[in-house]
């Protein structure tokens, strides 16, 4: 009984007794997933013009994040440092449609997977030769990014204390969803993104280079990550171990749909307030920290019963 | 239907008249391997005609198709475009040189709609800067105007307005192949690649297809060449056939020539070599 009244009851109780507190973590939780539905964003982006999982995305956040951090460090005032960054994922897209896409024309997702895992181990070593393996401080002040707080009261009910760099992330995040959301359905490139995606043999035969099209799309997800990297960056540091956290993008995407980019950002938040609300009002059942773990359960729940996400596009198959 | 042949469009992007040779293949052999695919085959086709390759199973029709608009590049022997030798030329520059082609194995984009996948056949004479495709408003808004227009006398052209807005994926077998060449139209071929057009279809849905392959033929100027193993509309369509058996040429001329030729009937009837 007592166990049933903690789980059902009394995290509620809480809730209902503290809602400053309440939507702190509210806040907390929604900050993180819109840093989860960024990174879930690369993702959505190789998917579909590729159809190929793009296990680099992780990496690709850490090494647009460190390239902005080095070369500021070597002496690169940050706003040419910033464009010098955007320069570098230019380049490495161009690369990597070039040495890894283009060889790999029509070959099974499957091997363009295990491409994008080489590219992975590649851009670690890359980075680490580079600019060295300790983390990195990033460079929010220099960049213009508002760091201070703001505590809103409520009554004699507590006060809430949101920090300007969170906000920032969402209005950011916010823009980039917009701005890709025009670029895939109104533009010609964007049709043509679409067009690849599905059949690359039939966008060969309207005229679409498939080059053209990778190296853009690569280079887009190269924005997205160094967007990512910046905010991420400003919230703890930028080092390799943010590759890891960018494997949380993975339940994002089951949940959001590997193929719809308003689906990254639900299910982005949706996991994101998610696990901070089980954590806090949930976890202490189990000894704590369930952070960890209970994204993959709720999207593991979802996959039982709507596979292709919220927001997939449905698989359609004639038989 | 007149708005649609424009001057710079369907009837003469390379000013050829009618008669004259669009396209010819002088001795190309194909290989994967050691597996011949073609061997040492010649033949030509005239701009404004309708160019039927047919042959048995392996004959090696699809390859053809495929060294023509430059899926695969043979190596021996020359193509020449328009009157010019062609270098290894690639598929989207083919597309970009006025040939299209739809696919034995429908090749449409299953996700997008109808309306969608006839609009990529625009792509190529999509111009406008970028920035004015993103805010969609000014020249690329006039510009998307004028292609939808086009797009449209397509779609009433092939009798396919009911499914204007329907994810081609989940279209029945026969309107996907007309979906994949109103594709092929939107791109204003010169010279049109048709590989079996009408297989699978039933028999009304075939005197549609004709019907319309016919009307592009007669009312575009459009040349085409087409993969066809119904002999009756092979003979119904064409001005000229040649026939391939195992990557060889054996025949070349018009249908009821061939038609009557010991080698070709041999090939059919499966004569031991």
């Amino acid at each position: 009984m007592d166990m049933l009244y903690n789980i059902l009851i009394d995290p509620f109780v809480q809730m209902v007794d503290a809602p400053d507190f309440l939507i702190q973590v509210v806040w907390e939780g929604f900050v993180a997933g819109v840093l989860y539905a960024l990174i879930a964003l690369g993702f959505v982006l190789i998917y579909k013009a590729s159809g190929v999982f793009n296990f680099a995305q992780g990496i690709m956040v850490v090494f647009a994040g460190l390239s902005l951090v080095g070369l500021h460090e070597k002496g690169v005032p940050a706003w040419l440092a910033l464009i010098l960054a955007i320069g570098i994922m230019a380049i490495l897209a161009v690369c990597i449609e070039k040495f890894v896409m283009r060889p790999l024309v029509g070959q099974p997702d499957i091997i363009l997977l295990m491409a994008t895992i080489g590219m992975t181990y590649f851009l670690i070593g890359l980075g680490e030769v580079i600019f060295g393996g300790e983390p990195k401080q990033m460079i929010t002040s220099e960049l213009g990014l508002p760091t201070g707080s703001t505590a809103f009261e409520m009554g004699e009910r507590g006060l809430v204390i949101l920090q300007h760099i969170d906000i920032a992330a969402a209005v950011i995040a916010l823009l980039m969803v917009g701005g890709l959301a025009v670029f895939f359905n109104r533009t010609r490139i964007g049709r043509a993104l679409r067009a690849v995606a599905d059949d690359h043999t039939a966008a060969l035969s309207v005229g679409i280079s498939l080059n053209q099209i990778w190296a853009i799309v690569w280079f887009a997800a190269g924005i997205v990550a160094l967007a990512t990297g910046i905010m991420w960056g400003a919230r703890s540091d930028v080092s390799f171990a943010l590759e890891i956290v960018a494997l949380k993008a993975l339940p994002v995407l089951i949940l959001g749909g590997f193929t719809s980019i308003p689906g990254a950002i639900i299910g982005g938040l949706i996991i994101g307030i998610g696990e901070k609300i089980g954590e806090i009002y949930w976890g202490s059942l189990v000894g704590g920290g369930i952070e960890s773990w209970l994204a993959y359960v709720i999207a593991l729940i979802f996959l039982l019963f709507r596979p292709q996400g919220l927001f997939g596009e449905k698989i359609i198959e004639r038989i | 239907m007149n708005a649609f042949v424009d001057p710079v469009g369907m009837a003469g992007h390379s000013g050829l008249t009618k008669g004259e040779v669009l396209l010819r293949v002088d001795n190309v052999s194909l290989s994967f391997g050691g597996v011949k695919a073609i061997t040492n085959i010649s033949f030509d086709i005239l701009k404004g005609e309708v160019r039927a390759i047919i042959g048995p199973n392996g004959a090696g029709k699809t390859s053809m198709l495929n060294v023509i608009n430059g899926f695969y590049h043979p190596q021996e022997g020359t193509i020449t475009w328009r009157g010019q030798v062609r270098r290894k030329m690639r598929p989207y520059e083919a597309a970009s040189h006025g040939i299209a082609r739809t696919f034995q194995n429908v090749a449409l984009f299953k996700g997008m709609t109808t309306l969608d996948n006839i609009m990529t056949g625009r792509g190529l004479k999509m111009n406008k800067n970028f920035f004015w495709q993103c805010l969609h408003w000014g020249p690329a808004l006039n510009e998307e105007i004028e292609h939808r227009r086009k797009v449209e006398e397509i779609i009433d052209f092939l009798e396919i307005q009911a499914i204007r807005k329907t994810p081609v994926g989940r279209l029945p077998y026969g309107l996907q192949k007309r979906v994949e060449l109103a594709r092929a139209l939107a791109m204003e071929p010169e010279l049109l690649l048709l590989d079996e057009p009408m297989a699978g279809m039933n028999l009304e849905e075939k005197e549609d297809m004709s019907r319309f392959i016919l009307d592009v033929n007669q009312q575009f100027g459009t040349t085409i060449a087409l993969i066809e193993h119904d002999m009756g509309v092979v003979m119904d369509l064409s001005d000229r056939v040649v026939v391939l058996d195992y990557g060889r040429k054996i025949a070349d001329g018009p249908p009821e020539e061939v038609q009557s030729n010991q080698d070709v009937i041999d090939a059919y009837l499966g004569v031991p070599h």
